[in-house]
């Protein structure tokens, strides 16, 4: 699999995980220099995305364990908290405008998740 | 740089009229129009919602009641002064001073100053312990005064009296008063009758309500120990809540020589143009045909109205209707259109129910054939329709009383009653007076723009983002609308499933699909979503019973049951062992302590006999439950959507009264439904005697003993609608009881929708009780020997779930924080020192 999200400017990549640590349609968090990455495996498209683990909502670290899927044709997640749902490739959050997250890109080798921050 | 002629306006005050203003200005600004928008506010904070004001009492902050983010304004190109009031009006050179000597020319100026609290000249009030219930600052000295008072009082008995009266309460406060001047509460809105109910309702509270009473002096050297009243008697208090009316804050426009009344208020016309045509007045400052108007809707459409002009539009603002629905400390009270009217043109029909506290008039012309208005307490459900009927001048129905009597005191039974529902109403009826949309406006959103969600419309409308009060007349209009459009209306699941829950069930049963995916696959699209994969979850578990975690399950159920543990504030979860029936040995009471000791959890005995440990780290889950398994454990489904607790009276083994032993009957019941899964959560009772100490009552299912056998009631429910279960059989010996619950529980389980209790399945259940008893007890369907059959297989694949997961170690590993750093645990988890034990950090 090769790059999904075309780097913004000059990103360094980390090796977050191996693939079979993020459950299939799901995600898990890992941590990449002192940050908090929820990384998902969204296995029914075949791709990969990673955000910020932190829900702004009420600054809970809890995206990675929150559902995936979509709305419309956006692929999406939602807090497992008061279910807030963040698009997983804009990181806007698509039921209160005012809140969005960071997206990172992810990197796929050698059955290695890399991430791009 | 602004060079257009008239473009730029100054706001007086910060409300929430004076912030609606702003919003609708940046709405309806066209392009190429460019304003300058100057705001002053007094208060230190941004707008906030004052009309929910004692929720900040309840636990919401400032922040939740801000009605737009201070970086809104910015965004928005408006300078924003806060703490700077407005302090001179120079009319000649168009200029405004303010407190901080700022000066800011304008072409438009826009007095939204709002109104103080009226204090009363009573001698006394600059005591120390004397507070007015205006601002979010009040309410924080309230508070802090309140942690060392015993007795408070509120002066004043109307709407707002009343709710700093709950305040009070609230905080805590042993002994709460309130004293009215009027000969009853809520003169302006409720008549007698009405007013006596809604007393007895408070009373039951803990109120103490003094009618009648003419205050004359607060009592105590500097700090308030008293109150003497006109009539001799006294009142001892520690603290007083003045909360007898408002003032207009009209002296700025005053001294600067506009118009104003003589008991107060900016005089305005019908565009609320002040006696200074450059300057306007808008929400409780201003005076417009003849009154101020003290809420919040009015105060919106005045903004609307200036707005409008401003942008060259005419709009006239029309004397507004006053009608108003309130919960005031639990109890509903409304009125609308004329509620006091009397006389020969008018006929009155009266309902009172002084047992359950409900009152209700209508006032209906002589000829019976309008509403003129009317007076609900207690139970306001028709409030909507009836003041609907109202304002749009419906012909009523030959036998007006159906109007009130629909619903007799609260009894579910329907709200179908009045004129021919909502789609009967013209396309001009107001259905959110906070926005001002119409039916039509909606109906147009709805059929042509496809807005058939409530959110949709809140985002395409802003309708039920005020108060909140149209919401279910919205939901009746999205069904209205797409009935009419021919489509039949079923509750399908979300975008990724057109099906309803039950027929879904059938399918998967049918096609004996085992996973999401396949189901996703063959009667879905999309990618799936929160609301379909936990519904799918539920229906695969309570059709097959396999594990939940396994087979790609992990990651479509919830996070609680995704972790087998309930998610906390924080991100930590809680964990509550099985204790079949609340009856547990000191061996097992001992084992619990020392996992909560090793583990550091906050326990706390449960509402349902067990006791909850909270604060656990995810990857800490698997080994608390090892040990909890090794001592005869097992989990206890509280994050489940299944049956949670039997709760269990002593019963005959102990209890003097009791008739028959419950604890063991409800052991059985508890190991035999244990694990099941279902729409939502099931909750049990089994109590050994009449005297129902175990609120079997209060269950999904309840079991009373009588001396002949056992009575088995179904469909009760706490939560915020509180249901008595109805009886479904009497006297029936265990076997037969066991037989009807198992058929209920999977009628139930094969035929709700999702996260629908049992109470309100067989409220909509068409045929209610009677049809339920036909199906269980005289199997008219011929499907009780299936329902028993279904229900026997889950009884016998029964599992513990965390058994399986500790002896597991793939699933296991799933229990991590970090992926990456299996030992870490989540650094910003944060606990703060509870009476000896912690509890979780606030929420930021």
């Amino acid at each position: 699999m090769e790059v999904l999200v075309a780097p913004k400017h000059e990103i360094t990549w980390h090796l977050a995980c191996r693939v079979d640590d993020i459950p299939e349609d799901g995600g898990a968090c890992a941590l990449i220099e002192g940050k908090q990455i929820a990384i998902y495996n969204f296995t029914r498209r075949g791709k990969w995305y990673a955000t910020d683990n932190e829900c702004p909502h009420r600054q809970q670290m809890a995206l990675s364990r929150g559902m995936i899927g979509s709305q419309s044709d956006e692929p999406k997640v939602a807090c497992p908290f008061h279910k807030k749902t963040f698009s997983l490739q804009t990181g806007q959050c698509l039921n209160d405008d005012s809140y969005q997250i960071n997206t990172y890109s992810v990197k796929i080798k050698d059955g290695k998740v890399y991430i791009g921050i | 740089m602004n060079t257009n002629k008239n473009n730029r306006i100054v706001v007086i005050g910060n409300g929430m009229v004076g912030y609606k203003f702003c919003e609708k200005l940046i709405a309806k600004q066209k392009n190429g129009q460019q304003f300058t928008l100057t705001v002053f506010g007094e208060e230190p904070r941004v707008a906030y919602d004052r009309v929910h004001l004692s929720a900040y009492f309840a636990g919401k902050t400032a922040e939740d009641l801000t009605l737009a983010p201070e970086n809104w304004y910015a965004e928005n190109g408006i300078q924003l002064y806060l703490s700077d009031p407005a302090v001179d009006i120079d009319r000649e050179r168009k200029e405004v001073r303010s407190h901080h000597g700022l000066v800011v020319p304008y072409d438009y100026l826009i007095l939204a100053t709002g109104s103080g609290a009226f204090v009363p000249p009573v001698a006394g009030v600059e005591k120390d312990g004397v507070f007015v219930y205006r601002t979010i600052e009040d309410l924080d000295l309230i508070q802090s005064y309140a942690r060392k008072a015993r007795k408070g009082a509120v002066l004043g008995g109307g709407l707002l009296g009343l709710e700093a009266a709950k305040a009070l309460l609230d905080l805590g406060i042993e002994e709460t008063h309130v004293v009215e001047f009027a000969t009853r509460l809520m003169p302006r809105q409720i008549d007698d009758a009405g007013s006596g109910i809604l007393q007895r309702q408070l009373e039951s509270l803990g109120l103490t309500i003094h009618l009648s009473k003419s205050t004359q002096e607060i009592t105590g050297e500097d700090t308030i120990t008293g109150m003497q009243f006109a009539d001799g008697s006294k009142l001892d208090v520690d603290m007083l809540v003045i909360s007898a009316g408002i003032r207009p804050r009209d002296e700025l426009a005053k001294s600067a020589g506009i118009d104003t009344h003589p008991r107060g208020g900016i005089i305005v016309d019908n565009f609320l143009q002040t006696s200074d045509p450059s300057i306007f007045a808008i929400g409780e400052c201003a005076v417009a045909h003849h009154m101020i108007y003290g809420l919040v809707a009015p105060g919106y459409e005045m903004a609307e109205v200036v707005a409008l002009q401003l942008m060259g539009e005419s709009k006239e603002f029309k004397p507004f209707d006053m009608s108003t629905k309130l919960k005031l400390i639990g109890t509903d009270v409304a009125s609308f259109g004329n509620p006091f009217a009397e006389g020969a043109d008018c006929r009155t029909i009266v309902y009172e129910n002084k047992a359950k506290g409900v009152y209700k008039r209508v006032n209906i012309s002589a000829d019976g054939r309008e509403l003129l208005g009317g007076i609900l307490v207690g139970d306001a459900e028709q409030y909507n329709m009836l003041l609907q009927t109202c304002k749009n001048k419906t012909i009523l129905p030959p036998n007006p009383e159906d109007l009130i009597l629909g619903s007799r005191g609260g009894d579910d039974t329907g709200a179908a009653t009045s004129v021919g529902g909502i789609m009967s109403l013209p396309d001009d009826a107001l259905i959110c007076s906070c926005e001002a949309i119409t039916k039509a406006t909606l109906c147009h959103e709805i059929s042509q723009n496809g807005h058939t969600t409530i959110d949709a419309l809140k985002k395409a409308t802003k309708a039920c983002t005020g108060c909140g009060g149209c919401t279910p007349m919205v939901k009746d209009i999205i069904q209205g609308v797409m009935k009419q459009q021919g489509i039949y209306v079923r509750n399908i699941l979300c975008e990724h499933f057109d099906y309803t829950r039950q027929e879904l069930l059938d399918l998967v049963k049918i096609n004996g699909l085992k996973t999401y995916g396949t189901v996703l696959d063959q009667f879905g699209h999309g990618d799936g979503c929160e609301v379909c994969k936990p519904a799918v979850a539920s229906i695969l578990a309570s059709l097959w019973n396999e594990n939940i975690l396994e087979k790609g399950r992990a990651t479509i159920q919830d996070s609680n049951d995704r972790f087998l543990a309930n998610i906390q504030k924080g991100g930590t979860y809680s964990v509550v062992p099985r204790i079949p029936g609340g009856e547990i040995t000191p061996d097992k009471l001992i084992v619990i302590g020392q996992v909560a000791k090793k583990y550091g959890l906050y326990t706390k005995i449960t509402g349902g006999q067990r006791i909850d440990l909270f604060g656990a780290h995810v990857s800490d889950l698997p080994n608390i439950w090892e040990e909890l398994i090794a001592a005869g454990f097992e989990s206890g489904h509280a994050y489940g959507k299944s049956l949670r607790t039997v709760k269990s009276c002593v019963g005959s083994t102990w209890c003097r009264y009791g008739v028959q032993d419950s604890v063991s009957f409800a052991i059985e019941v508890e190991d035999r439904y244990k694990g099941v899964r279902s729409p939502h959560k099931i909750k049990s009772g089994v109590s050994g005697c009449i005297r129902e100490c175990a609120e079997a009552q209060s269950k999904d299912f309840g079991i009373i003993a009588t001396e002949k056998g056992w009575n088995l009631y179904v469909g009760g429910n706490g939560g915020s609608k509180p249901q008595h279960a109805q009886l479904l059989a009497s006297d029936v010996d265990k076997e037969t009881c066991i037989r009807y619950i198992d058929r209920f529980l999977m009628f139930y389980i094969k035929t709700a929708d999702p996260l629908t209790r049992t109470a309100t399945w067989l409220n909509k259940l068409e045929g209610g009780m009677t049809y339920l008893k036909a199906v269980v007890l005289d199997d008219v369907l011929g499907i009780a020997d299936d329902l028993e059959k279904e229900m026997q297989l889950l009884v016998d694949t029964f599992k513990c779930e965390w058994t399986e997961v500790v002896e597991n170690p793939e699933l296991r590993k799933r229990f991590t924080h970090f992926v990456n750093v299996p030992e870490k645990k989540d650094p910003t988890v944060q606990f703060d020192a509870l009476r000896d034990q912690k509890r979780a950090k606030e929420w930021a």
